[in-house]
């Protein structure tokens, strides 16, 4: 262990900044990073061991303890459940014997809940050493716990046929399917690598930037922040040197577009990040994946060993005097905050995953104190298509405010759930239309959790920036559903969940609100509890980023949309309850002493 | 009009609250000529005789007893004030919070230092005692409560300044100095 | 050469350093904006949120928030004062307050900002978690039950090389701090003590110290915080 730990330790160059590769390598070899190996990393690194563990213990894939030669991550998001996964996960539990947080005690197999891995159009889902498992069933589950006991590899424990596409890759075989249902100019498979850098490289950076500006495209990530202006204020800032990040870490529940493209379109990806890296300045590019992706590293290694070959990538690009740009991948270990752009570059750095007080904003100080644009998957590929075909064509598509198409990852109650290439000014109605709803639809999460509950009255809405913003994820709830059970409840943990825990509006609040929605379910609300709800989610708004912020919009915007949900299940004939529970409160007292309770 | 009815109680609690409402000093001849004083330790009188005006509750609840007292207060007051940091939030009592019952029991009557002659293990479980909770409550996470007096205990002053206010129907007057969590 | 800026605090005039945060500015004008996370000498970290101030209408903190010319600030207002107290009413649920039992009572800045703004009682059902009490460091004790994870300890205390001893363990409802075992060992007097004096509760004690100020002498018996701030306007 020691060996292996120097090992790794000199690979990165005993660079602290790069401590959560260091850990990744040894979670991955050990199955969890034991005491011993703190200690080494920390006297090698001049940190101190808490130092270390305050990194380690932030990230849902990082463990002190061992998690099974084989650990089985199953996803707990509001879709997975929908999907049949409390069938799944008591198969799990049945097979393995142990419930889920624990390992069996031969140190086999460790159970493992998770937040959405990005494959809710494939539910439920697993992660097991690193590959996915899609569309689980109880007697799959079997198998693959059979298999496990009899000592097979991870690699042959596919019994179905590998995904489409590049899931069918030699470096990939996987068992994802892209489910691409309709393509438009991003997701065209027409496209010829390297076009876009021998474009660029007769222009200017500043005509790069113009032109892009001139798109009008915004941030696809759902901040919708325009990304020609971004480039220009990282172009400005002082620095000895700059970085474009790609933000791979999408853990929004419901989005998984990022996926097909990082499977279908890498190329497309990086050209996106060189173009950026020429516009704004850069010379490198990181792209910070989500661990959940890992299954992919392989794959898109392969393909950045090609584009050096090629000269996509190196130092004077495609024979352009200066132009020195390559990219590679930084790893995250399970945290949804990270998808907010400061807090992944915290993460890039080797530290916790909290979000940074702005200002200075990441293209005055990003990552490494330097000047760093992030953006989304999706833009950096559209870019590409920009500089490729003009921004006016760009424009052509999408209205006045939201230029061009959005990659839309639609689940749920749907027959055709899947990515969805579609121009902005679609209005919720026409993608319901265009999905193939199943039955009466109740209501629709646009934009994830953090995003809004809308109900049937607002379907004629549209998505774009100046109507319903969203980073594209759109879940369809069937009239079956219990909204307030099934998802606002989901919703709700998941954020108690993800919070980083630094700001103490989102650390504390999301769990008191929580308790008050529960209060409701168990037929004790009354309609101050829906008030306070209302008055008591505003606190979030003072929470440093968007993830603390919108915290309590599953039950804000449920409130408002679906208000006679929590009104039937308002007692009527109390005015006030706190909710206590006598006959509840004296059971253990009861149990210990052996009495009937007599109250 | 008769005289305002006040009710007083302890329940988890150290009666310290109650010491505390004496220590306002000649001004308990005045509050025997403002107010009428029925079910409270103070007189000794066991059972509310008839409904009062306010009732003040020291301690938190911690065992099925106390709910029920506390719960019979909310009926006969019209006003009720939790007095001190144990009816507010539990108080020192509350410190058992986070250790299971059972601990708590086996501690008291089974493996604390103090513990003699229990050779046969018992925990007091007879029917006539209260049932402990699982937690100490607060009294408003019980029922709903009308003002809060903080302090371990809440000044004298406080109290009176309190009782005052509520009886002339003016405006409390809260010094920095009085209001005090210990 | 500090270069002068022009804002405006509740619609008074101020002037401020450029580059100030606005919590500085504030204290140099006479004005209090309430802080707990904030520690002078420290890099600010802006997590408790207490110090929310509204900026050209967003909600910005002003403990990491640089003055800029013609900043408009609102420091107080209904909505703010209800959004602080609400923050000091959720450190009190969190955690287990025990203020009579407390050594920190008293001088605790979490409890004087309770006076400050007037609290009774926390709106929020108070969660009684549970909550380590680490006395395995030889001068120092931890008590988890008190911390409200303003990370003061984190960014002020550091050893000889630079290390820091205390750290954040886990994350959301589940974050504590860590004392380091091995350095924090060796902890020196002087260090332990600034331990307890960075910590604005009494999460962090030095062993065998505290109750030495009688009741009616402490720091906020009888003087609000930031009444000192307020006295120079």
């Amino acid at each position: 262990m020691k060996k292996y730990t120097q090992k790794v330790l000199d690979k990165y160059h005993h660079d602290k900044t790069r401590l959560m590769d260091i850990l990744i390598e040894i979670q991955s070899e050990y199955g969890y990073i034991s005491s011993e190996v703190i200690t080494i990393i920390a006297q090698d690194l001049n940190m101190s061991e808490v130092d270390v563990e305050q990194t380690i213990s932030f990230y849902h894939f990082f463990s002190m303890k061992p998690t099974g030669k084989f650990s089985i991550y199953l996803n707990n998001s509001a879709v997975a459940n929908m999907m049949g996964r409390n069938e799944v996960a008591a198969a799990f539990e049945k097979e393995t014997g142990i419930k889920f947080g624990e390992t069996t005690p031969d140190g086999l197999i460790g159970l493992y809940e998770t937040s959405c891995i990005g494959m809710n159009d494939q539910e439920p889902a697993a992660i097991i050493n690193n590959r996915i498992f899609t569309k689980l069933t109880a007697f799959r589950v079997k198998e693959i716990i059979r298999d496990i006991k009899e000592g097979k590899e991870i690699e042959k424990m596919f019994s179905a046929s590998f995904g489409d596409g590049a899931n069918r890759n030699a470096l990939v075989k996987s068992v994802v399917s892209n489910n691409i249902r309709k393509i438009g100019p991003i997701l065209d498979p027409d496209y010829k690598v390297g076009e876009a850098i021998k474009k660029i490289i007769k222009m200017t950076p500043e005509e790069v930037i113009a032109e892009v500006k001139h798109s009008n495209i915004r941030g696809r990530g759902g901040a919708g922040f325009p990304t020609g202006l971004k480039w220009e204020f990282c172009r400005n800032a002082e620095g000895e040197k700059k970085y474009i990040f790609c933000n791979a870490d999408e853990g929004e529940p419901g989005t998984f577009k990022d996926r097909v493209i990082l499977t279908e379109l890498p190329r497309l990806l990086f050209e996106g990040m060189v173009v950026a890296g020429y516009a704004v300045g850069a010379s490198e590019g990181i792209l910070y994946l989500r661990y959940e992706y890992k299954y992919l590293e392989n794959y898109l290694e392969d393909i950045l060993k090609a584009a050096r070959e090629k000269n996509y990538l190196g130092k004077n690009i495609m024979g352009k005097n200066g132009f020195n740009f390559d990219i590679r991948i930084q790893f995250g270990a399970g945290a949804y905050v990270c998808g907010e752009e400061s807090a992944l570059i915290e993460s890039a750095e080797g530290k916790r995953g909290e979000p940074r007080d702005r200002p200075p904003f990441p293209v005055e100080k990003g990552y490494l104190e330097m000047p760093t644009v992030v953006n989304n998957v999706e833009t950096l590929c559209s870019v590409v298509k920009v500089i490729l075909n003009g921004g006016d064509w760009y424009r052509s598509f999408g209205t006045a405010d939201s230029t061009g198409t959005k990659l839309l990852s639609i689940s749920g109650d749907c027959r055709n759930p899947g990515v969805y290439e579609v121009a902005w000014g679609f209005s919720v109605n026409d993608i319901l239309e265009m999905v193939g709803k199943s039955g009466n639809v109740q209501a629709v999460q646009v934009g994830g959790p953090s995003g809004s509950l809308i109900g049937p009255d607002e379907f004629n809405r549209t998505l774009g920036y100046e109507d319903l913003a969203t980073g594209g994820s759109l879940i369809i709830f069937g009239e079956h559903r219990d909204l307030l059970e099934d998802v606002v409840l989901n919703f709700m943990e998941f954020f108690i969940e993800e919070s980083c825990g630094s700001c103490s509006t989102c650390r504390i609040l999301p769990t008191v609100l929580k308790q008050k929605l529960e209060k409701i379910l168990n037929a004790r609300g009354i309609a101050q509890d829906i008030a306070d709800i209302e008055n008591w989610g505003k606190f979030l708004k003072a929470s440093r980023c968007g993830l603390g912020q919108t915290a309590a919009n599953p039950l804000l915007t449920s409130i408002k949309n679906f208000r006679h949900l929590y009104e039937e299940k308002l007692q009527t004939a109390k005015e006030y309850d706190t909710g206590f529970d006598l006959s509840a409160a004296v059971k253990d007292a009861c149990e210990v002493t052996h009495r009937i309770p007599n109250i | 009009m008769g005289k305002p009815v006040v009710a007083t109680t302890s329940l988890a609690g150290c009666f310290g609250c109650h010491m505390s409402l004496l220590d306002i000093d000649e001004r308990i001849l005045e509050l025997i000529d403002l107010v009428e004083f029925n079910k409270s330790p103070i007189n000794d009188i066991k059972k509310f005789t008839k409904k009062c005006d306010i009732g003040l509750i020291e301690g938190g609840c911690c065992n099925s007893e106390n709910v029920h007292v506390l719960k019979d207060f909310r009926e006969q007051c019209k006003i009720l004030i939790s007095v001190g940091e144990c009816a507010i939030m539990g108080g020192l009592p509350a410190m058992r919070n986070g250790i299971p019952i059972k601990e708590c029991l086996e501690e008291a009557y089974i493996n604390g230092p103090t513990v003699l002659n229990n050779t046969e293990k018992i925990i007091p479980n007879d029917p006539e005692i209260p049932i402990m909770l699982n937690k100490v409550y607060p009294c408003h996470e019980i029922v709903k409560m009308d003002y809060h007096l903080p302090g371990c205990p809440p000044r004298a002053d406080l109290i009176w300044e309190a009782l005052v206010a509520l009886i002339t129907g003016n405006e409390m007057k809260l010094p920095y100095e009085v209001v005090k969590f210990d | 050469m500090n270069q002068i800026v022009n804002i405006t605090i509740d619609g008074i005039e101020c002037m401020a350093q450029k580059g100030q945060y606005i919590v500085d500015a504030a204290k140099d004008n006479g004005i209090y904006i309430p802080t707990l996370c904030n520690y002078p000498g420290v890099k600010p970290r802006g997590s408790c949120r207490i110090c929310t101030v509204k900026v050209n209408g967003r909600l910005m903190t002003a403990c990491t928030t640089p003055v800029s010319e013609n900043m408009e600030i609102i420091n107080e207002d209904p909505e703010l004062a209800d959004l602080r107290k609400a923050i000091i009413e959720l450190f009190f649920i969190e955690g287990n307050h025990f203020c009579p039992a407390c050594e920190k009572s008293g001088n605790c800045e979490l409890q004087a900002l309770a006076y400050r703004y007037k609290i009774m009682v926390p709106r929020f059902p108070y969660a009684f978690p549970q909550r380590e009490l680490d006395a395995s460091n030889p001068k120092l004790v931890k008590d988890q039950n008190r911390c409200i994870l303003c990370k003061r300890c984190i960014r002020g205390i550091h050893d000889e090389k630079g290390r820091t001893i205390f750290a954040y363990r886990r994350r959301g409802t589940h974050v504590e701090i860590g004392v380091d075992p091995k350095i924090g060992k060796d902890l020196s007097d002087d260090l332990a003590q600034k331990s307890m004096d960075i910590c604005p509760v009494g999460a962090l004690l030095v062993r065998e110290k505290g109750f030495d100020v009688p009741i009616g002498e402490r720091k906020y018996d009888k003087q609000s915080i930031g009444s000192d701030i307020e006295e120079k306007r």
